[in-house]
């Protein structure tokens, strides 16, 4: 077993040696080099072949026309387009957009834009469990509201939004409805046959593709339009221009192509190291699970450890590799925006840490962290004097911290 | 973000970690922070009759380089006079430990949680 050990797989996974080889083949001069554009000889063919047939295996992991996807550089153009591109053709109807608290900020921050362009945005407050409860939902829609954007898989802390309900509603209401699926492409079924989905992201290197490379899926029935925000050649289909990147497009879809074979075995295997981490951790004192554990990818851990703060803890943790809702690493002395939408305090926001599993994930490697996490939560709580307040049977809350 | 070699030996080898009772005439008890701003610390100091700190203990909860500030803290204020140890600057701390800017508002809690302690002390007097 090597070290440090890997379990950050929601920040980005590793590329399959399976879709590197594809990749691979599209970059030299012995490789389909061509320009998919280039509609006269035979290498742009064979690179407009290789795209369409990428296009298809996107395509195929979400039951939906392949006509219907836009390859754009990754999830964050992909809500840029879906968002900006729904506001600004659809502005006529109204200037409303609902969206939520814990949305990706790829959302939030296109949001934000949006009100310094004169549109207004309502966010959602998630209930304690990290869900949208959809009476909340129906009640903050509008004669003016153009879109909903709600996240189908969180990022922080994996829970998963019932956009089977959220669609039924949106649409019922005749209102645009996209949802990020960056953190639930192949680790949750999607059927967009099944679901009153409008638009939906995607991002390649979540689920063992490259960096780079994303789509936004943009439904045809009922057809749904956007104005462009990159403009250029016109390329899929005036949405969004600039010559398509042929081997990332084809390292998509083969990644995409996998999760649909491998989806199944790779989530019942991922979420008995998860049950595996978890009953490993959960006799250790004031131990809490941010997030519903039920409605969640199996991937996705995210736990506090009270009084004992994430930093630190993740320094002593340095054999794995895991990421902190804590405030220090970002420069900020803000906790997680996330865990305090879910109402947790401070203290447990700046306590958490998210471990993300993989692919590649072993029970060998669950079963050293287990050890280390135990290990070095005792320590650094003999080092922490909130530990010896609550020991000591002090209510934290009775003291009057001078906040700085 | 890279941790000075200083910091995470000061991390892995806290000094004078502890408690000491807080309600005894010589002993300075100095919490600063907030759970709610991911840090606290509390420094305790036990002074001779003459005002000599003759021994210092800590407890952080904080990340690496707050852990590391009140660590290196108790090492200098041991064996110091009060008004030696009042004058222990943060810019000092954040030198001694190559703390980068995002950090310095360690150094900061730690030269307040002397400060402090010794205010603490002399309230008892």
């Amino acid at each position: 077993m090597k070290t440090p050990i890997y379990f950050d797989y929601s920040a980005t996974t590793p590329v399959d040696k399976r879709v590197a080889e594809k990749m691979c083949d599209c970059l030299t001069t012995e490789g389909n080099f061509g320009n998919p554009a280039s509609s006269s000889h035979e290498f742009g063919w064979k690179a407009e072949d290789a795209v369409e047939q990428a296009r298809k295996d996107v395509a195929d992991l979400i039951n939906a026309n392949p006509k219907e996807i836009v390859f754009t550089s990754g999830a964050t153009e992909s809500d840029n387009l879906a968002i900006k591109g729904i506001a600004h053709f659809y502005n006529k109807n109204g200037k409303h957009i609902v969206t939520c608290k814990t949305e990706h900020k790829a959302v939030l921050d296109t949001c934000r834009q949006l009100e310094r362009e004169g549109y207004e945005v309502t966010y959602l407050e998630p209930e304690t469990n990290g869900l949208i409860d959809l009476d909340k939902l129906k009640a903050a829609l509008r004669d003016d509201t153009i879109l909903v954007s709600i996240m189908h898989v969180n990022n922080e802390i994996g829970v998963i939004q019932d956009i089977k309900a959220i669609g039924e509603i949106t649409r019922e209401r005749k209102i645009m409805f996209h949802v990020d699926a960056a953190q639930s492409a192949g680790k949750v079924p999607i059927d967009m046959e099944d679901l009153k989905v409008d638009l939906m992201s995607f991002s390649a290197h979540k689920i063992y593709g490259p960096k780079g490379i994303g789509a936004l899926y943009v439904s045809r029935k009922p057809r749904v339009r956007l104005e462009a925000q990159m403009h250029g050649g016109g390329h899929e289909r005036g949405m969004r221009s600039g010559t398509l990147a042929t081997h990332q497009i084809v390292g998509m879809g083969e990644a995409f192509r996998l999760a649909k074979e491998e989806m199944a075995a790779d989530n019942e295997r991922i979420r008995m190291l998860r049950d595996r981490l978890l009953n490993g951790l959960k006799d250790i004192e004031e131990t809490y699970v941010n997030g519903d554990l039920e409605q969640r990818v199996p991937h996705n851990l995210n736990i506090s450890f009270n009084f004992v703060e994430g930093e630190s803890l993740i320094m002593a943790l340095k054999e794995l590799a895991v990421s902190s809702g804590s405030a220090c690493t970002s420069a900020s002395l803000e906790p997680s925006y996330v865990l305090r939408a879910l109402g947790r305090n401070d203290e447990l926001a700046h306590s958490s840490i998210r471990f993300s599993l993989g692919r590649f994930t072993t029970e060998e490697e669950i079963d050293f962290a287990i050890k280390k996490i135990n290990e070095n939560i005792g320590k650094l709580r003999e080092l922490s004097p909130l530990w010896e307040m609550f020991k000591d049977g002090i209510d934290l809350n009775s003291i009057e911290w001078t906040a700085h | 973000m890279a941790y000075s070699d200083k910091v995470i030996d000061h991390y892995e080898n806290p000094r004078n970690v502890g408690s000491m009772d807080k309600d005894e005439q010589n002993v300075g008890t100095g919490m600063v922070g907030a759970p709610a701003c991911g840090d606290v610390m509390r420094l305790q100091i036990k002074v001779s009759d003459d005002g000599v700190i003759e021994d210092a203990k800590f407890k952080t909860y904080g990340c690496g380089s707050a852990i590391a500030s009140s660590s290196l803290l108790t090492e200098w204020v041991k064996g110091k006079t009060l008004e030696e140890a009042a004058l222990i600057k943060n810019t000092a701390i954040a030198e001694e430990l190559e703390l980068p800017p995002v950090k310095i508002h360690c150094s900061v809690l730690a030269e307040d949680a002397i400060k402090a302690a010794i205010d603490n002390y002399k309230s008892k007097k």
